[in-house]
Formats: structure tokens, C-alpha cells, sequence
């Protein structure tokens, strides 16, 4: 892992909450923390959301004050379908410079940037490449507001690169995506009960599936790959390949002139197609996957899985719709679950497992622990108990008999003892087990530490 | 339409790599598997189409209606990439499609052909549509280089582009200009072998005895050209063609072992104008042998 204090911009969008949910998983991370307008939409175990404005202003001293070392930047908007034009620009000229601006500085912490973009770069025209690779420019001029957002965006990023060479810059530009959680234009299309297309044309896609979307991000992040990549799956379908995947029959129901009266015709009744989706519709797109392959990074799904995983998800779709609950996000909630000195179950998945020998010694202690304990029973004289169940030992911390809570066990009442369990660890409940059975042998309290084994059993 | 449209094979303006350099032949390895499940290739090729077109119009054309004859098909490899490059003339000609049908008939390994044609098929309904289907890939350098380094196949190019099918039946079989040399310079970057090829008949099938302008502008076709059969049968009369007897000849390949050959560009513009004297040459050669246009 190169990188240890990590921000990540578009938190609260799709592709933000599942990188900081996957790299919030690496224990060699070291913080993640999460920027965006809005409150994010998925759980995260450590991960801090910082609420921002949209200009992104203020994060040159989130940036200093977490000493981050690598920004990733996922907020661009590729598809103009999903907000109005002057929000897309703002967002993806206007938040990229001033993100861009927050990494600068003579004593910037910021040693590695990892941009998400978009083979919309490239645009669509009729006498592009069958492929096209990093180092090839557009053909023509951009046309399309969001195509034009997204070669502007790539110029500062240049232009960052070059003023910064000890910054590493790593730009992914993405393919389209398909996958059951994101929301593009192209998938509403493929949603549709026949595959619109333009009469006469039968353009070439390429795909990545959102999975390869989330490792590509942190592929960029674990290694060190300055320069820019084409992310997309192997193998590039014709159109009607597509709808025969899907399943669908495909319509060619736009017409190859007067193509942008019949999209607004159809608009109307609710099919959005954005300018730079009909410039694919009819022209294409392929982009060369090789570099980004080179730099050892190895896609889950080629273009046609991805296409198959997306038809059997629409299949799927309307018979399990509603059965899952939504994830609702709610700041006091998330924020006493993480900090919280009352919050006992925490599923923290970062601790490290402990070695064989490590439970070896565990075991051998626990069981000096369990003998000692039974000596001091017959010694001690009975007394009630007026003190508070004693603190459990901290989970996964190594126990010490003499901080054990042996000298008063005996004296706990069996509902005491019962709700001591939940906090105790497995090979503890083990011990505590063997103990009780041997000395007051309570029916209850053994069978309540065998329900909690076998409740951790299930769940390990 | 208004685009202009590139006629020749020149590698575009290059932005500096940002990319750190990996070694081409290393990116090599990294070319996409085969998915055996599928029925078109990366590049839109589809093999049941292809596979109908060959058995049916290809196969009537070569073998009963041109009735073509083929010299030297042993110049074509049999493995790895070359390009092979063949005059061109007519309207609609069926040059090129003849020539993939003789490598897949007379070949001991028949091997499939890329037909590098106009951009403007890719911007046209219909057309494209089908000739990507039919194994024809745009003429581009990017292209053109993936084929024949990367994927070792074989591309066949008319350097002299939409000029050669401009021409008129009166300028028959007089070569035009080769371009700039684009397609040299694609075979020596590729490091691929040029194999001259010379037909004679296609320009008889499909004769031009003029162009107009305005209907081309008006169409937004390549080019609207008057032939015995168009444009008075409509669109099919295009392929209207005249059974002129077909003659094609593959000559000794041209090959380019050096690395960075194609850098200098002196010797980029002999070699092209030697494969086009030598094409010139040939076909002169097979013109005054031949006796009759239509019988051979």
C-alpha cells in the first residue's frame, strides 16, 4: 500500500462510499476521510465525512490539517443526463480546479492523485481509431457540454502533473459502466423493453462493470502508476450483440437524419437519451485496455460479462424489488455508533487475528486463571456483593489473571453473569464454560454462555 | 457530413505520453482473449454474416461471373502480419472483395482479410452497419498498426484512396498518386511485410464515365459517379457490375526488418513509390497480354 491518509471527494456518490468502504478495510490505511455536499448514502466502519460546500473551497485545510498524502477525486459527472448542465460544469471544472488547488502548496502533504474520468474524452466521430489509446488526442473539438467539462477538467490535471512532478497523477478514464447500483443513461436504455437504436447503425461499446470500477480506484491507490489509463473491459460488442445479451429485441427507433428532433420527440415520453449517448449510438467507441492491464492490474469482467451480469439483474429486478431495505444514513446515529464509549459490539474487522501460538498462551493463562480462581473459592469467605460487576476485559486484549474479576465471580448473580457474557471473548466464555460447570454449575448461566458460542460460532 | 474527411493514411498529431512508456511488445501480451461465445470479433466482424456474403455474392462473383484468375498467391504469408496493397478503380469496385475471396480460395492457409475503407462507411446508415460486418475496418494508422503488429493479421489498403475511384474509365489503370505514404510507414512501424497486388478487370465491371458534384454534395455520398447501371437503376445499381474477366497478381513481399525504419521519411516515400512503379508495371504487363476484356 503506497498511500496512508487518504481523502476521497464524492463521498456521498456511489463510487466514493464504495472506495472508502473498501480501503477503510486495509489496516495499513490510516485514515480515510470522506468530502462531499451531501451526507453519504452506505455505512462506513471508520471513514470521517466532512461536509464541504460544492466549490470545494475550504479543502486545502482538511487536506493540511489530516496531513493527506493522497486524494482521490470521484466526484466527475460523465453523464448529462443525471443534473442540469451549469451544475455539471461547476462540479467538473470549477470542483476539479479548486481540488486540484487544495494539493498545491510549497509544503503540500499531497504526494499522489488518482482521478476519475471518462472515455467520453475521446468523444465519438467517424473517423476515430477502431481503439483508441492514452496518448491519442480527440479528432474534433468537443461538442457536448459534458465532453467538453471533461476534456477541461483533464487539461488542469495536466497542467497540475506538470507544475508537480513529485505529485504522482493517475488518471483512469472509465468506459461505460454497467452494474445493478449505478444509474446511467445507457442502463435506463438497456431497462427499456427493446434496445433503441439509430436506424442503419449498429455502433461498437465497450463496458467495465461497476465492481472492476471500485478496484481500478483502488488499484490506483495501492500502487504508484503515474499517467493516465483507459479503464474498460476486454472484448467490444456491437450494439445488437448487446440487446441479444440482454435478452431484448432491439429497435431501430431513431432515424440517421434528424436524429436530435426525434430525441426531443421522445423525450417527452420519459426516454432521455443525452447528446453525447447519441453520438455513441451512432458512432461507437473502443478504447485500447492494455496499459492499465500492464500496470498489473487484472479485470473480474469482460465487456460481455458485465452486459450478462446486467441482464440477469433486470431479469431479477422486478421479483425482488422492495425486499431489501434501503440504507438510511443518519449523522447522530453513524456518529454514536463509531464514538461512543456505550457502543460494545463493534465489528471492527481491521484488529488482527491472533497467531496460533498467541492463542496457545491465551489458553494456558486462561486456564492458571480458571485454577487460581478455583483455590481462591474455598478460601474466600462468602459475602454479598455490593459492588458493580467489575469492567470485563477489553476484547482481544491479552487477559491477566490479576486483573481477572475472579475474586468476586462467585459472588455474581447468575443475571449478573449473564449479561457480563456478550463482552467476553470465545476462548474467555470457553474458560468461564469449564469454571461453572466445575464449581456453582448454574444451569442457566451454562446454558446462556453456550447460546452466545454458538450465536459468535454462526457468526465467525 | 460537412467533416472533412481523411483520404490517405497519415498518423495524426500525437500528444506528449503521459503514460510512462510500457514496451509495445509487452502490451502485446496483454491483447484480449477470444471469446469463443461470440460471433463478432473487437472489431465487428461478424462471422455468420461474413459467412453468408462469402458463400452467396462473393462466391457467385469470383468463381462465375468474374471468373477470376490468380498468380502468386504464395507471396501472402502464412503467418504473421502484412499488408497488402492493390490498385484500385471504379465505382463501388469489387477489387477488394475479390482479393479476400482468391487469399481464402488459393492460400494453403486461408487466412481472413482487413479491408481498410473510407471513413465515411463508419458515418453512413447502412453501410455501416454492414461493412464492419463483412470483415472492413476504417482506414486509420491506429488501426491499420493494431492490425498488422498486434494482432498479426492481414490488412489490404488502396493508397490511392478516393482519388482512385474518382477517376474516369478513360484514365483506366493509370495509378494515382500513393498518398504520403502513409501505408509504408504503417508496414515498417509494424515491421510487416508489403505485398504488392495487381488487378485487372475491375475497372472494366465497373467503368465511370463521369462525376457530378452537385449530386455527390447533395447525396452526401463519396462520390457520385454515372455507370452503365447507375444512377439510373438506383442504389443497386451500384453493384451493377459489367462481367469483365478478373486477373489478380501478388508479387514478391517488400519486407522491413529494421527498428524505427519509419522515421525517415526520405525512404518512406522510395519505397512508396516503388511499390507503386511496380505495381504500374505489373498491371501494364497483364494489360498487354491480355486479349480479350472479357474472356482474358
Amino acid at each position: 500500500m503506497d498511500s496512508k491518509r487518504i481523502l476521497i471527494t464524492g463521498i456521498s456518490r456511489y463510487w466514493g462510499g464504495r472506495l472508502a468502504q473498501a480501503l477503510e478495510a486495509f489496516p495499513e490505511v490510516e485514515a480515510v476521510i470522506g468530502v462531499d455536499n451531501e451526507e453519504p448514502q452506505v455505512e462506513f466502519e471508520r471513514t470521517e465525512y466532512v461536509k464541504v460546500g460544492a466549490q470545494h473551497a475550504l479543502l486545502r485545510r482538511v487536506v493540511e490539517a489530516a496531513e493527506i498524502d493522497t486524494v482521490v477525486d470521484t466526484r466527475l459527472v460523465v453523464d448529462s443526463a443525471t443534473t442540469s448542465s451549469s451544475k455539471a460544469h461547476e462540479n467538473n471544472v470549477m470542483g476539479t480546479m479548486n481540488i486540484l488547488a487544495a494539493c498545491t502548496g510549497p509544503d503540500s502533504p499531497v504526494r499522489k492523485v488518482v482521478f476519475k474520468s471518462s472515455t467520453h474524452y475521446y468523444g465519438c466521430h467517424q473517423d476515430d481509431p477502431a481503439f483508441f489509446d492514452e496518448t491519442m488526442r480527440r479528432p474534433h473539438p468537443p461538442r457536448t457540454g459534458i465532453e467538453r467539462d471533461i476534456v477541461e477538467a483533464e487539461a488542469s490535471l495536466t497542467e497540475f502533473a506538470e507544475r508537480h512532478p513529485e505529485t504522482a497523477v493517475t488518471t483512469l478514464r472509465f468506459a461505460n459502466v454497467l452494474g445493478p447500483d449505478v444509474e446511467t443513461s445507457h442502463i435506463k436504455l438497456f431497462s427499456l423493453p427493446v434496445v433503441p437504436m439509430i436506424l442503419g447503425f449498429d455502433p461498437r461499446y465497450q463496458f467495465v462493470h461497476e465492481d472492476d470500477v471500485v478496484h481500478a480506484l483502488e488499484h490506483a491507490v495501492k500502487h504508484r502508476a503515474p499517467g493516465t489509463f483507459n479503464v474498460a473491459g476486454d472484448g467490444v460488442l456491437a450494439l445488437s450483440e448487446v440487446a441479444g445479451l440482454l435478452g431484448k429485441p432491439y429497435a431501430p427507433l431513431l432515424p440517421p437524419w434528424g436524429t436530435g428532433i426525434a430525441t426531443s420527440v421522445i423525450r417527452r415520453i420519459g426516454i432521455e437519451i443525452p447528446p453525447e449517448a447519441l453520438n455513441q449510438m451512432r458512432f461507437g467507441r473502443g478504447v485500447d485496455n492494455r496499459r492499465f492491464k500492464a500496470s498489473g492490474f487484472h479485470y473480474q469482467h469482460t465487456s460481455r460479462e458485465a452486459v450478462m451480469k446486467l441482464g440477469e439483474y433486470l431479469r431479477l429486478h422486478p421479483v425482488v424489488r422492495g425486499a431489501q431495505e434501503p440504507y438510511r444514513y443518519e449523522r447522530e446515529v453513524e456518529d454514536f455508533l463509531r464514538w461512543s464509549p456505550h457502543v460494545k459490539n463493534t465489528r471492527d474487522r481491521t484488529a488482527p487475528a491472533l497467531s496460533r501460538e498467541q492463542l496457545v498462551e491465551l489458553e494456558r493463562l486462561l486456564t492458571s486463571f480458571a485454577d487460581t480462581a478455583g483455590m481462591d473459592l474455598g478460601a474466600a469467605a462468602p459475602a454479598p456483593a455490593p459492588e458493580p460487576p467489575p469492567k470485563p476485559p477489553k476484547p482481544r486484549s491479552r487477559p491477566r489473571p490479576a486483573r481477572a474479576p475472579s475474586e468476586h465471580y462467585d459472588d455474581l448473580a447468575a443475571e449478573e453473569v449473564i449479561a457480563l457474557l456478550a463482552s467476553l471473548e470465545r476462548e474467555d466464555l470457553a474458560a468461564l464454560h469449564r469454571y461453572e460447570r466445575d464449581h456453582a454449575n448454574r444451569t442457566r448461566v451454562l446454558g446462556a454462555i453456550d447460546s452466545v458460542l454458538a450465536r459468535r460460532g454462526s457468526r465467525v | 457530413m460537412a467533416e472533412p474527411r481523411r483520404t490517405t493514411l497519415s498518423i495524426r498529431e500525437r500528444e506528449a505520453p503521459a503514460t510512462a512508456l510500457v514496451p509495445a511488445e509487452q502490451l502485446k501480451e496483454h491483447l484480449p482473449g477470444v471469446e469463443p461465445e461470440r460471433r463478432l470479433n473487437d472489431w465487428g466482424r461478424s462471422e455468420r454474416i461474413e459467412g453468408i456474403y462469402d458463400r452467396t455474392v462473393a462466391d457467385f462473383l469470383y468463381r462465375y461471373w468474374f471468373r477470376a484468375e490468380v498468380e502468386g498467391i504464395e507471396n501472402v504469408p502464412s503467418t504473421g502480419g502484412a499488408l497488402l496493397v492493390s490498385n484500385h478503380a471504379g465505382a463501388l469496385p469489387p477489387d477488394a472483395a475479390m482479393i479476400a475471396k482468391a487469399i481464402k480460395e488459393e492460400h494453403a492457409h486461408p487466412r481472413p482479410l482487413n479491408i481498410t475503407v473510407e471513413h465515411f462507411f463508419k458515418g453512413y446508415p447502412g453501410f455501416s452497419m454492414l461493412v464492419s460486418k463483412i470483415g472492413c475496418v476504417p482506414a486509420h494508422p491506429a488501426n491499420v498498426h493494431r492490425l498488422l503488429y498486434d494482432e498479426e493479421q492481414l490488412v489490404l489498403v488502396f493508397p490511392e484512396g478516393r482519388k482512385a475511384t474518382e477517376k474516369l474509365y478513360k484514365d483506366r489503370y493509370r495509378l494515382r498518386r500513393f498518398g504520403r505514404g502513409g501505408f509504408v510507414e504503417a508496414a515498417m512501424r509494424a515491421r510487416a511485410p508489403i505485398v504488392p497486388v495487381c488487378v485487372v478487370g475491375a475497372e472494366e465491371s465497373a467503368p465511370v464515365f463521369a462525376q457530378i458534384g452537385l449530386m455527390q454534395r447533395l447525396t452526401g455520398f463519396l462520390y457520385f459517379p454515372i455507370t452503365p447501371t447507375f444512377p439510373h437503376f438506383g442504389l443497386l445499381g451500384m453493384a451493377g457490375y459489367l462481367p469483365a474477366k478478373f486477373k489478380l497478381r501478388f508479387l514478391e513481399p517488400i519486407h522491413f526488418e529494421e527498428e524505427g525504419m519509419h522515421e525517415d521519411k526520405a525512404l518512406v516515400q522510395t519505397v512508396a513509390h516503388e511499390v507503386r512503379a511496380r505495381i504500374q508495371e505489373n498491371v501494364w504487363d497483364m494489360l498487354a497480354k491480355r486479349k480479350s476484356v472479357w474472356f482474358g
